[in-house]
């Protein structure tokens, strides 16, 4: 996901950005007239936004000349569509079947005790979102983590901690 | 055609039939639940399923289409145990409230566990009970939604107004404005379609019966008035046939609940064809004599409709006449020409108005509706709440004799009678605009324009003026088109011709809810399919028979204006009886909250 | 504008002078680029070995591709060297060096670094002696891991496209409908239906226009061998959706991948470009008149837009919820079109069918069940990974002779097959050939193909409880049986795994099961309840020991009361 840095709002609201907005406004022309490109249009829109705020949400309304509720009733379906904004990076510890009986379950305790977050938070200080997959598609390598792009195998309490460790103190970018 | 076993009977039927369709057909009741007949076929529920011979599976009678030589059971004990099963799970995600629960008695979830013999559920678990949404106008609690989506599909296919729909996903879906938010932060037009179609308590008009109590409570002159299409609906909550007429009992029982004066929000529908006719006059003559002025003109007696067009299209605002509903202008009638002639102060006085529509509730509170600081009307009851109030108060309905609406505010027309229906005030207000322009009667059997008559989504009519009388010369040889339409949905496709550019009419009529004010969002909940027409027919009935059948031809609205108003559409008028909108946007989560005042106190 | 192929001419030129380039050098080497090895860093591996094939001066006759998966990702990252069929596994930088050094430049195998196998205590350098090679029969697998899965001209050169040619021009759609119908393929999504009677109605069913749909939506936990087919073949997906849209007379095609699967989204973008370039999508294809393009639309996290009718809602733009069938959507598809929706297994398959014909295909497999299916196997078994096997090949076989049976001495307990809507397998069943009919028998199901091994540590109970768990989460919500059902069924689960478990739990249990099964709108809550319902007919005993003794044999229960353990709503509603 682009993590876009996003600059105060053209009316004060928080996170808004008028550019941005623009370039979706582009996008939604693109789509405007395509059956069924919400779900297209929504993923552009956070990949430029980072996630999709109902401000947002009702500007992709009224573009695709759908209802607000409808949108965000596509949006609030779909897990890959965040309404706030997310962390700097994205921890997924994946608790698909060979994850879970290699140990998963242990990972997201691990992360709970270490970030004081729960599964769909972000840490107050922005820098880590923690999500849960079901499965990566990386089952071989159970238990596995990933985080932003990169996929970590065979992960254990001792090697989560180290990996943290080098994100927070910034020797992995984004 | 198919024919299909259902119990060892045989059902032939179109083969586009349901098995639920089918078995009606040859006596036999399946229970359901999320089902409604031209609402929603939803299968949500599964309450209806049945065994299919050959199929893998219990299959959704509602749902599952006949097949010729197909065998069904209904009644079997799998059937039995798999529907007691489902309506245990529906219990163990359901606020069970019977006993204070305001549908309690009329609710389909109450009455399927009654016809299963279930009551109790054996599975405990999470059950989220979010905290009641209390909006001016409708009461939305989703912890008594079962999730069958009637509503959703009142809303969007039936209303397009798109408020309402699925949240989330699976045990957290909700059914909500976008984000879950609240229906007063939302483009709700509180048309209250949904209300009706709710199978259960968890939409349902916010209520005002208490307030009303209090005030009857109170002391204070309580004035009532009653809106055209109650007295053909308000027999249903007491099991008469829909369009039974009961004017005269319901006139009867707002006496027996004590009000104080009991009036007919029909005298105001007569002046509002006064003020609305010669406030469309006004502007055809601008705009034929050169003057500006903008056409065609819509009506604005819908509530509902107005709060539409506020948030769709704000910038046709001007094509809305300015006159306030006809209950508004009672309202404003009642606390300054009655007030001073009673001699009571305004704001010691209460005006209630019982109407078939929720979105009324928000209307009273809007700051436009209001004279000198004070609200022109304190509460509005829908058809159903006066119904809960007349068997609270233990009035035995159907065993009323008949009364009267009191004067000066309680005299009407027939035209007066048929603004309950779609198509009424177009016609009632060409019955007397065709009249004041020619001198001569409307030109149509019984006075019904045809054209505009019943249920269609969008009607038409085109009414030529041949001769004239001296003052509208100006009008002569012209055309008149006009158009109709009741439902939101019906009313997008006539502003989106607006839109475009390409309306050829110069007066539209549009209500809020399909069919009009008698399919208004506070009506009685009926299960006759045939509830429209019926009501549609007791309306035209009541309208037919009465002597004066035009609106000028009220004796008392002429009286009105020599002793109190003075001119229509002039000075005095304008104060009471005209206003404005306000343009919000789509979503009115940040416009619409100072647009709200603070409740009066009902006392 | 890249060469235009009309002919197959054409293909045989292009597959000559792939092969001829090929020739030139003296090894090549198939380094694995798999999601696994990708996971285990085979971007170090390849640049190391491009880095010390130049320093050796041996650049030029070493040429080095990038594959997918080979199946062994257990061991990756992995690598094949030719000729020899050489097998590298559990590659670092240091051990390349050695390699080149020692094989590429010295041309001396490195046998302690090749393949080891457990069993036999000793390495197998060569692949063709290695049991997980040995015993596999690849079809749908057959170009992963064996070639660039980037490149369109080595697709080519293992024969690609010939398919789509010959049944452009020399069949008519009825008879690519034919051979399918022969060759008895059978879904490989999930359902097992048969392929050739869908092509068939699709094909006779009248529209204005049709559409074909690939599912790769792949959402089983623990599935990744669609994965591994977009990834390293993706060029027969698009020619199985070619031929699909062929046969049925669509002329729109879309291929709905799971937005977690970044990379098969790139490289499946990669092959359609390169397809359209050639002239193998678009109008005019072949020559034969036929117009045809294929488009790519991304989920958005929810397992339940792989069925089908939810699918089809998802890329309609709308929730993901499914909707009652019939209509099918052969009847009433996409945008209301008549649609045929196929599995990336499945259509990988077609172009070998087309090619070989049906009766080909139809020589492996059992009475009924035809052809090979391919098998992830993850959990407690030495080779996890993917494997493809004629069909009927028992479990035995495939966990204990392929894949090398249950690591560090543990005890066999279990096999779950067919993920969250399969059942499990024990001991005394793992002889019968698994194929379609017989799992069903036993109340497990061969499902998209995924093996969970379980070892003796594992508690069934709490098995059943985690794939209720992710049910639970995964239902749309559309269905009370199923939105209720299943969040009813976890909690009684989780009271019995918590140690609060009541006398007459289970009986509860069988009866929602019952209901649940029978009344869910869509597939996954008709099979919602397979998992609990077998591992009480296998485990029943367990199921009473937690109740009534408190006792999990497997050492897994009551260890964490407080119910943090099972965070509720994992994917829920991510914030
Ligand atoms: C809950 C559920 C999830 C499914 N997920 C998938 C999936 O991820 N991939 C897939 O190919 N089929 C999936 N299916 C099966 C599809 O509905 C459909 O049967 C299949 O794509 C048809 O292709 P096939 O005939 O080639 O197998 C799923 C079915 C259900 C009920
Ligand atoms: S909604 Fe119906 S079942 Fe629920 S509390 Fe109200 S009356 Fe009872
Ligand atoms: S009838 Fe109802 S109210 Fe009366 S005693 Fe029995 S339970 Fe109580
Ligand atoms: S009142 Fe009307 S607009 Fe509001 S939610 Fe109900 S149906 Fe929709
Ligand atoms: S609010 Fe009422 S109509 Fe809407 S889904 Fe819930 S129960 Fe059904
Ligand atoms: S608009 Fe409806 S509620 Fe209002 S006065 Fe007319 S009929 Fe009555
Ligand atoms: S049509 Fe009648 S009931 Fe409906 S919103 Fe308008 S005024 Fe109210
Ligand atoms: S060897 Fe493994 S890690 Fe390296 S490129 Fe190949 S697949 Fe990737
Ligand atoms: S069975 Fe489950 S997933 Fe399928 S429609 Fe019903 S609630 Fe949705
Ligand atoms: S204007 Fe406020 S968030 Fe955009
Ligand atoms: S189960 Fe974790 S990657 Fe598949
Ligand atoms: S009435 Fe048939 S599923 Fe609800
Ligand atoms: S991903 Fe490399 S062997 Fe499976």
């Amino acid at each position: 996901m682009d993590g876009k840095t996003v600059t105060a709002a053209k009316n004060g609201c928080e996170g808004c950005n008028q550019e941005a907005f623009d370039e979706i406004g582009n996008i939604i022309d693109l789509y405007k007239d395509k059956e069924g490109s919400l779900i297209q249009v929504l993923h552009r829109a956070q990949g430029i936004y980072g996630y999709l705020p109902l401000e947002l949400q009702s500007y992709i309304a009224d573009g695709l000349g759908l209802s607000l509720s409808e949108v965000s009733g596509v949006v609030t379906f779909y897990p890959f569509f965040k309404t706030k904004p997310q962390g700097k990076h994205t921890i997924s510890i994946c608790m698909g079947t060979a994850c879970y009986v290699r140990g998963g379950k242990k990972l997201v305790e691990t992360i709970r005790d270490l970030l004081g977050i729960e599964v769909g938070e972000t840490t107050e200080d922005g820098m880590f979102t923690f999500v849960v997959e079901r499965c990566i598609g990386a089952c071989g390598l159970a238990p596995a983590v990933m985080v932003d792009d990169t996929v970590y195998r065979q992960v254990d309490e001792e090697m989560l901690k180290a990996i943290i460790e080098k994100y927070r103190k910034g020797e992995v970018s984004a | 055609m198919a024919e299909i076993t259902i119990n060892g009977l045989k059902a032939t039927v179109p083969d586009d039939a349901t098995i639920l369709e089918a078995a009606k057909t040859v006596g036999i009741h399946i229970p359901t639940l999320c089902n409604m007949a031209d609402v929603s076929s939803f299968g949500s529920c599964r309450i209806c399923v049945v065994e299919v011979e050959g199929a893998k599976t219990l299959q959704v009678s509602c749902l599952t289409k006949v097949r010729d030589g197909m065998v069904v059971k209904t009644n079997t004990g799998k059937v039995r145990k798999a529907r007691r099963v489902l309506y245990e799970l529906l219990l163990s995600d359901h606020d069970q409230e019977c006993l204070t629960c305001s549908r309690s008695g009329s609710c389909e979830l109450q009455a399927l566990g009654e016809t299963l013999g279930v009551s109790e559920t054996r599975f405990k678990g999470e059950h989220d009970s979010p905290p009641e949404d209390v909006s001016v106008a409708i009461t939305r609690d989703m912890g008594k939604c079962i999730l069958c989506r009637r509503c959703v599909a009142a809303c969007n296919e039936i209303q397009n107004t798109g408020v309402l729909n699925a949240q989330n996903r699976g045990f957290d879906t909700v059914i909500a404005p976008a984000m879950e938010g609240k229906l007063g932060d939302a483009s709700c037009v509180f048309c209250g379609q949904c209300t009706v179609v709710c199978p259960t308590g968890a939409l349902r008009e916010t209520d005002a019966t208490k307030k009303v109590w209090e005030m009857l409570d109170s002391g204070k002159r309580t004035v009532v008035q009653v809106a055209p299409a109650i007295r053909v609906a308000i027999g249903e909550e007491f099991g008469m046939e829909p369009g039974s007429q009961v004017t005269g009992k319901l006139a009867a029982a707002l006496k027996a609940l004590g009000f104080d004066d009991v009036f007919d929000t029909n005298f105001a529908a007569d002046l509002t064809i006064i003020e609305e006719g010669t406030e469309f006059l006004g502007r055809v003559k601008a705009a034929l004599t050169g003057g500006e002025a903008t056409l065609p003109m819509v009506t604005s007696c819908s509530p509902g409709w107005i709060k539409f067009i506020e948030h769709h299209y704000p910038d046709r605002l001007k094509h809305i006449s300015t006159c306030k509903s006809p209950h508004m202008m009672m309202g404003a009638l009642v606390k300054s020409f009655y007030a001073e002639k009673i001699g009571v102060k305004p704001e010691d006085m209460r005006v209630v108005s019982v109407m078939p529509c929720t979105a009324k509730k928000f209307e009273i509170n809007r700051h436009e509706m209001m004279n000198n600081g004070v609200p022109n009307v304190d509460a509005v009851l829908t058809t159903r709440e006066l119904g809960r109030m007349i068997r609270e108060a233990g009035i035995d309905f159907c065993a009323l004799p008949d009364a009267e609406f009191e004067n000066p505010l309680g005299m009407s027309t027939g035209a007066a009678d048929i603004f309950g229906v779609t198509g009424g005030v177009m016609e009632a207000a060409l019955r007397t605009v065709f009249e004041l322009v020619t001198g001569k009667e409307l030109p149509f059997d019984k006075l019904h324009v045809t054209p505009i008559v019943g249920f269609e989504q969008v009607k038409e009519a085109a009414i030529t003026i041949e001769d004239t009388l001296p003052a509208y010369a100006f009008l002569k040889g012209v055309t008149v088109k006009v158009a109709v339409t009741s439902g939101t949905a019906g009313a997008t496709m006539l502003m989106d011709q607006l839109e475009k550019g390409e309306s050829p009419y110069h007066f539209i009529e549009v209500m809020g809810c399909p069919g009009g004010c008698i399919m208004g969002g506070g009506q009685p909940r009926s299960k006759d399919p045939d509830v429209k027409q019926k009501r549609l027919k007791g309306l035209y009935t009541e309208d037919e028979g009465k002597v004066l059948r035009k609106s000028h031809e009220n004796p008392y609205i002429t009286k009105l204006y020599e002793e109190y108003l003075g001119e229509p559409n002039g000075h005095k008028a304008h104060e009471l009886l005209h206003t404005h909108y306000t343009p919000r946007g789509m979503e009115n989560r940040l416009a619409d909250k100072e647009m709200v005042r603070k409740e009066v106190s009902p006392a | 504008m890249a060469e235009q192929i009309k002919t197959f001419k054409q293909l045989e030129d292009i597959k000559k002078a792939y092969l001829a380039a090929q020739e030139k050098y003296d090894y090549i080497v198939y380094v694995c680029g798999g999601a696994g090895c990708v996971a285990a860093k085979c971007d170090v591996i390849r640049k190391t070995l491009i880095d010390e094939t130049q320093k050796a001066g041996i650049g030029d006759t070493v040429s080095v591709v990038q594959t997918g998966c080979m199946g062994t990702c257990a061991v990756g990252p992995v690598m094949l060297v030719t000729p020899g069929n050489i097998f590298y596994t559990e590659l670092t930088a240091d051990k390349v060096k050695k390699i080149v050094t020692g094989h590429l430049a010295g041309g001396k195998v490195v046998e302690e670094y090749t393949y080891y196998d457990a069993a036999l205590d000793k390495h197998v350098p060569k692949m063709d002696d290695i049991d997980f090679f040995k015993k596999q029969v690849k079809i749908a697998l057959r170009n992963c891991g064996a070639m660039a899965y980037n490149d369109i001209a080595a697709y080519i050169a293992r024969d690609g496209y010939q398919a789509a040619c010959k049944a452009l021009t020399e069949l008519s759609p009825q008879k690519v409908v034919d051979e399918v119908m022969a060759s008895g393929l059978r879904g490989r999504g999930g359902a097992g239906f048969p392929t050739g009677i869908k092509w068939q109605a699709a094909h006779d069913s009248k529209g204005d226009r049709k559409y074909m749909v690939c599912n790769a939506d792949e959402g089983d936990p623990g599935a990744f061998m669609d994965r591994a087919i977009l990834d390293g073949d993706p060029h027969s997906v698009v020619e199985g959706m070619l031929l699909g849209g062929y046969a049925i007379g669509a002329d729109t095609g879309y291929i709905y991948i799971r937005a977690e699967y970044p990379v098969a989204v790139e490289r499946i973008g990669d092959a359609i470009d390169q397809a359209r370039a050639h002239g193998l999508l678009g109008k005019d294809i072949f020559g034969s008149g036929f117009d045809y393009d294929l488009e790519i639309r991304i989920g958005a996290g929810v397992y339940v837009c792989g069925e089908e009718t939810a699918l089809m809602a998802s890329i309609e733009g709308n929730r993901g919820e499914p909707r009652q069938k019939p209509p099918l959507p052969f009847q009433k598809g996409l945008f209301g079109c008549p649609t045929n929706i196929n599995n990336v297994e499945t259509l990988a398959n077609i172009p070998a069918i087309v090619k070989n014909g049906g009766k080909w295909y139809a020589q492996y497999g059992t009475e009924k069940s035809k052809g090979t299916k391919v098998f992830a196997l993850a959990g407690d078994v030495v080779m996890t990974g993917i494997v493809e096997v004629p069909i009927g090949t028992p479990m035995r076989e495939i966990i204990f002779n392929i894949c090398g049976g249950v690591p560090d001495g543990k005890k066999f307990k279990a096999v779950q097959s067919g993920g969250p809507s399969g059942g499990v397998i024990t001991d005394l069943d793992l002889d019968v050939p698994t194929d379609y009919q017989s799992l069903q028998q036993l109340g497990a199901i061969v499902g998209s193909g995924i093996l969970i091994v379980m070892n003796e540590d594992t508690c069934m109970v709490d098995s059943a409880r985690y794939f209720m768990e992710f049910i639970r989460e995964e239902s749309c919500g559309k269905c009370n049986a199923c939105r209720l059902g299943t969040k009813r069924m976890l909690e009684i689960l989780e009271r019995i795994v918590d140690g609060e478990g009541e006398e007459g739990d289970v009986e509860l249990l069988e009866e929602l099961c019952e209901v649940v099964a029978e009344t869910s709108l869509c597939g996954l809550g008709q099979t919602a309840p397979n998992a609990v319902m077998s591992t009480i007919r296998y485990f029943r005993d367990e199921y009473d020991e937690h109740i009534r003794d408190g006792i999990c044999r497997a050492g897994v229960c009551f260890t964490q009361r407080d119910k943090k353990a099972y965070p509720q709503r994992l994917r829920g509603r991510v914030l």
